[in-house]
């Protein structure tokens, strides 16, 4: 099939964008088929953003409400960060696929509907007690579009041999051949990927849906034309399409890299962590090695024992997983060891919405371990800015010998985003010495190692790593005294050893980026951000400038310590907005910090925020 | 150096300038020097040996060795001394616990790198009480011990560790006491020479919240009636003239036996290279209470790929079928498209 030719018969319209959401039960293949069509649309060079949504259960009771599994694409022809407030298509695979999204559906927005779908026993499942496709009124608002999915791709895969059972799982192949037919997406590459992913039967009976999908849409009479949505005038280079877990795993990799140190990942299955554990167990030949461990407090001990052995320590874990990792990471601030806990932040508290977004482990990050026990928190913004960040925390950790709190989350971990490759050599250098001399001379002229003296620019202690020969040494959780390292219940010492570990994470905000401020230097307000809320900061900030409104807008990318000029900075500003997807813990932060009379702006929905949102909060404030 | 192949040391060569600070009589002090004159024995050296330990007094034990160690949190050594033994095959790592951090606080850990047979040498100091907290019943104290958390008598049923560690998978498994340092040298350089996991029990007294609780088994005028010592290929025999043995029952139960009632071909032997771990769980079994004749030696010692072998011989074989890590490869993956 040309399908360039036969779409000559119906000419396409340009759109500079669209949002489109996939929504159908857990076991319908929606995140697959989403996934397909962003891939399809990078090859094609739109910009995009993602945004996956679905339920913690594997397989929710089928045609319910809470079995809903969502996938949502922005594509676009210019640069874009967010996934889109409001969808401009929604495709419902069933009953409950519209009763939960079809309230995020734009007013006038397309809804593509699977009409097989709606049998008594379907509606009675979603809740429904009557079919809203035969009420007049309740779809009035949309361009309803009816297709019978199920029985078309039934009927596509009769003559192959195809159960219709079977067969039935092919309709969102056909939902996908549909739609990249309405976005004039090329369907070759998906093709392809099913030819190399499914095999016999499967294999053709996915092909057929797919292909039976793209044909009704350029045969039948219910779409007036196809649009197009031109590539982006992106940056020249390379792109891939990335997700935020695969970017922080290839940070890792890459970190090891430029460490020179083989990488040591000990973790504990958690969603939305795990997969980092999958991805950084494919790539043992880069050194790196992954332990699944028997428990969170396991997987945090294995990597920080692993770090003492010199290697680059790393565990992964989220939610309930912080709170257990908490007496290792304190170990490792006594330790002063190299040690990253990469946090992927979920809807908390305990089990709270293991799939669902939110920020608000930045206090746990703080203040989360017992004893004064000071650590530096990074913080990702981007699926892609993952990678940067990943390296970003281990370059910290290594330099400065202590553990170093990564934070990402939900969002930018399933989400995804064009990414301009970097150049491997322009990685920084994160190579560090170990010690491999002796560092003390006594009053007899001997010569010992001390493993607590320290570097006097950033008060790191030296790295000395077993094997290496005349430097054998204890270390433990006891206070230490500082230089020799030997126990010491010393008041002094302990004042003293509390200071010197505050003082070098402190000296950390000369090592790292000042905080820039983004848009209008001369706003009245500005907004102060941190995490995956810069999508949406960034939407929001160039939808109010371009409705001739200023507005600044400041991201932080280091949450410990803080830029050094962040409150001078913020100082300049009359309003400060600070938007986070928690009950406002870096206002808290900044107002104690600079004593500046930030607000919040929070929300706690498991959900991003949309720039709508935000816009109307930065309108708000300036009434 | 010297430029021998294995290093020659001295028994003061293992031993820390730190004041060792355990209460005077504690059985720990005959443990570590039992562990400080082996050393030498076994052809490491200080610079590649690492004691790792939780928190307890026992975990105080790093801090009186001249080696690498780390002192790292309560039940987690085994844990930390994984990350260790993983990331560096090469080096010697040895942990030391108790019965409160290995069985309580650590059991999990225990458990799973005895389970991944981690090349780890662990022994398990067993005072059945809480010493640096002053006396609270552990998880091997018996039925109806009075302490201060228990002032009405302990109603926990208390945990057999050698059973634990069996069903635990483990494939080197032994008990030995404090107070005898020959015993313990051999059972230690046993442990040592097993590749994997080994789990070791050591009767150990606390003269000051426990004392004499092994004293019924252990004790100079107990020992010769209530130690079995366990030798590989040997008919099981103890006593005095050793005319007490072991016989294994039609149903299955092992007995003490006078051994002139049974006759010598009766008696059970020990095998401790036997691929199931049923007549080493028998033999930890055996003993009911503190005055009953209990076994002593090397439960089990069998052979199974060691975790750390494992994971390097995979590397290994990833590189060798992918060659070295290339970045710009990994990057490249997942498929890429130009723009400009």
């Amino acid at each position: 099939m040309t399908d360039t030719q036969e779409r000559q018969d119906k000419p396409t319209e340009p759109l500079s964008h669209v949002v489109v959401r996939f929504a159908g039960d857990s076991g319908d293949g929606m995140q697959l088929t989403g996934d397909r069509f962003t891939s399809v649309s990078a090859l094609f060079g739109n910009d995009l953003s993602t945004f996956p949504d679905y339920p913690a259960e594997i397989r929710a009771p089928a045609g319910t409400v809470n079995g809903v599994s969502s996938f949502q694409v922005h594509i676009s022809d210019h640069d874009i960060t967010t996934p889109g407030d409001a969808p401009n298509v929604l495709v419902a695979m069933n009953p409950a696929a519209l009763k939960a999204d079809l309230h995020r559906l734009e007013q006038g927005g397309l809804l593509i509907i699977n009409s097989d779908a709606f049998e008594a026993r379907d509606l009675e499942k979603a809740g429904y007690d009557h079919n809203p496709l035969d009420d007049p009124d309740e779809l009035k608002n949309y361009r309803v579009v009816l297709v019978p999915m199920t029985s078309i791709t039934k009927a596509a895969t009769e003559s192959l041999g195809v159960k219709p059972r079977d067969a039935e799982r092919s309709k969102n192949f056909f939902a996908l051949g549909l739609v990249s037919w309405l976005y004039s997406r090329p369907i070759e590459p998906t093709v392809q990927w099913i030819e190399g992913r499914f095999k016999d039967l499967v294999k053709e009976s996915n092909l057929a849906a797919l292909k039976a999908g793209f044909n009704f849409g350029e045969t039948s009479e219910l779409f007036d034309h196809p649009y197009e949505v031109k590539p982006a005038q992106l940056p020249p280079g390379e792109y891939t399409n990335i997700t935020g877990n695969v970017a922080l795993a290839w940070g890792l990799v890459a970190a090891g890299q430029q460490a020179k140190l083989p990488v040591f990942l000990g973790s504990y299955p958690i969603t939305p962590a795990s997969d980092i554990l999958h991805e950084l167990s494919k790539h043992k030949h880069f050194g790196v090695r992954t332990l699944q461990a028997e428990d969170e407090i396991a997987a945090a001990g294995m990597a920080l024992g692993a770090a003492f052995a010199g290697h680059l320590g790393i565990t992964t874990t989220s939610g309930p997983g912080v709170a257990l990792k908490s007496e290792t990471t304190s170990l490792a601030v006594s330790l002063e060891l190299p040690f990253v806990l990469v946090d992927v932040q979920r809807g908390g508290p305990s089990t709270g919405m293991p799939t669902k977004t939110e920020a608000a482990d930045l206090n746990i990050a703080m203040f989360g371990r017992h004893g004064e026990a000071p650590l530096p928190i990074v913080a990702a913004y981007s699926p892609a800015n993952c990678f940067d960040a990943a390296i970003e925390a281990c370059r910290i950790a290594l330099k400065y010998r202590t553990p170093v709190i990564l934070l990402s989350d939900g969002y930018l971990a399933n989400g995804s985003e064009p990414w301009l490759l970097p150049d491997p050599d322009s990685l920084p250098d994160i190579s560090v010495q170990f010690q491999t001399e002796r560092n003390h001379v006594n009053e007899d002229g001997s010569e010992e190692y001390w493993p607590f003296v320290r570097d006097p620019d950033t008060l790191a202690r030296p790295w000395a790593i077993p094997g290496t020969p005349g430097l054998a040494h204890r270390v433990g959780g006891i206070e230490k005294e500082d230089g020799r390292g030997d126990i010491s219940y010393a008041p002094a010492n302990h004042s003293k050893m509390v200071h010197l570990r505050q003082a070098k994470v402190d000296r950390i905000a000369a090592d790292i980026p000042p905080a820039t401020v983004m848009g209008d230097d001369d706003a009245e307000v500005v907004l102060l951000g941190w995490g995956s809320t810069w999508a949406a900061i960034d939407a929001a900030v160039q939808r109010t400038r371009r409705a001739g409104t200023k507005v600044a807008w400041i991201h932080l990318t280091h949450l410990n310590p803080l830029p050094p000029n962040l409150g001078d900075l913020l100082g300049r500003f009359r309003h400060v907005l600070v938007p986070e997807l928690n009950m406002g813990q870096l206002c808290r932060l900044v107002r104690a910090e600079y004593l500046v009379d930030a607000k919040a702006i929070t929300k706690v929905q498991g959900l991003p925020f949309t720039s709508a949102e935000l816009e109307a909060a930065i309108q708000e404030v300036l009434k | 150096m010297t430029d021998t192949a294995v290093q020659l040391t001295t028994k003061k060569d293992w031993v820390s300038d730190q004041e060792v600070r355990w209460c005077p009589g504690c059985g720990d002090y005959g443990i570590m020097h039992a562990v400080q004159a082996l050393m030498p024995e076994l052809g490491m050296t200080p610079d590649n040996t690492v004691f790792v330990s939780g928190i307890g007094c026992s975990s105080r034990f790093p801090y009186y060795m001249n080696t690498y160690g780390m002192h790292s949190i309560h039940g987690r050594a085994p844990a930390v001394a994984t990350g260790i033994a993983v990331a560096r095959p090469d080096l010697d790592v040895w942990v030391v616990t108790g019965d409160g951090d290995a069985l309580s606080i650590g059991g999990n850990h225990l458990i799973h790198a005895l389970r991944r047979n981690v090349n780890l040498t662990i022994l398990l100091f067993n005072n059945r009480i809480y010493g640096l907290t002053k006396g609270q019943y552990s998880p091997t104290s018996e039925e109806g011990k009075v302490t201060k958390s228990t002032p009405f008598g302990s109603i926990d049923h208390p945990f057999n560790p050698l059973s634990v560690a069996l069903g635990a998978e483990a494939s080197f498994v032994a008990r030995t006491h404090d107070l005898d340092r020959k015993h313990m040298m051999n059972v230690f350089r046993a442990a040592h020479t097993h590749k994997g996991a080994s789990f070791v029990e050591i009767y150990q007294n606390c003269n000051v919240f426990n004392d004499a609780a092994f004293d019924g088994v252990t004790g100079k005028h107990a020992r010769e009636e209530m130690m079995i010592d366990l030798v590989h290929g040997q008919p099981i025999r103890f006593g005095p003239e050793q005319s007490k043995g072991v016989v294994m029952g039609t149903d299955g139960q092992l007995r003490i036996v006078e051994v002139a009632e049974v006759g010598d071909a009766n008696l059970l032997v020990h095998d401790a290279h036997r691929a199931d771990p049923g007549l080493a769980f028998a033999l930890a079994r055996l003993s009911h209470d503190d005055h009953s004749p209990t076994p002593f030696g090397i439960f089990r010692d069998v052979q199974r790929g060691d975790y750390g072998t494992l994971v390097a011989e995979q590397m290994l074989q990833a590189s060798q079928k992918k060659g070295a890590g290339d970045l710009s490869a990994l990057l490249r993956s997942n498929g890429t498209w130009t723009v400009g």
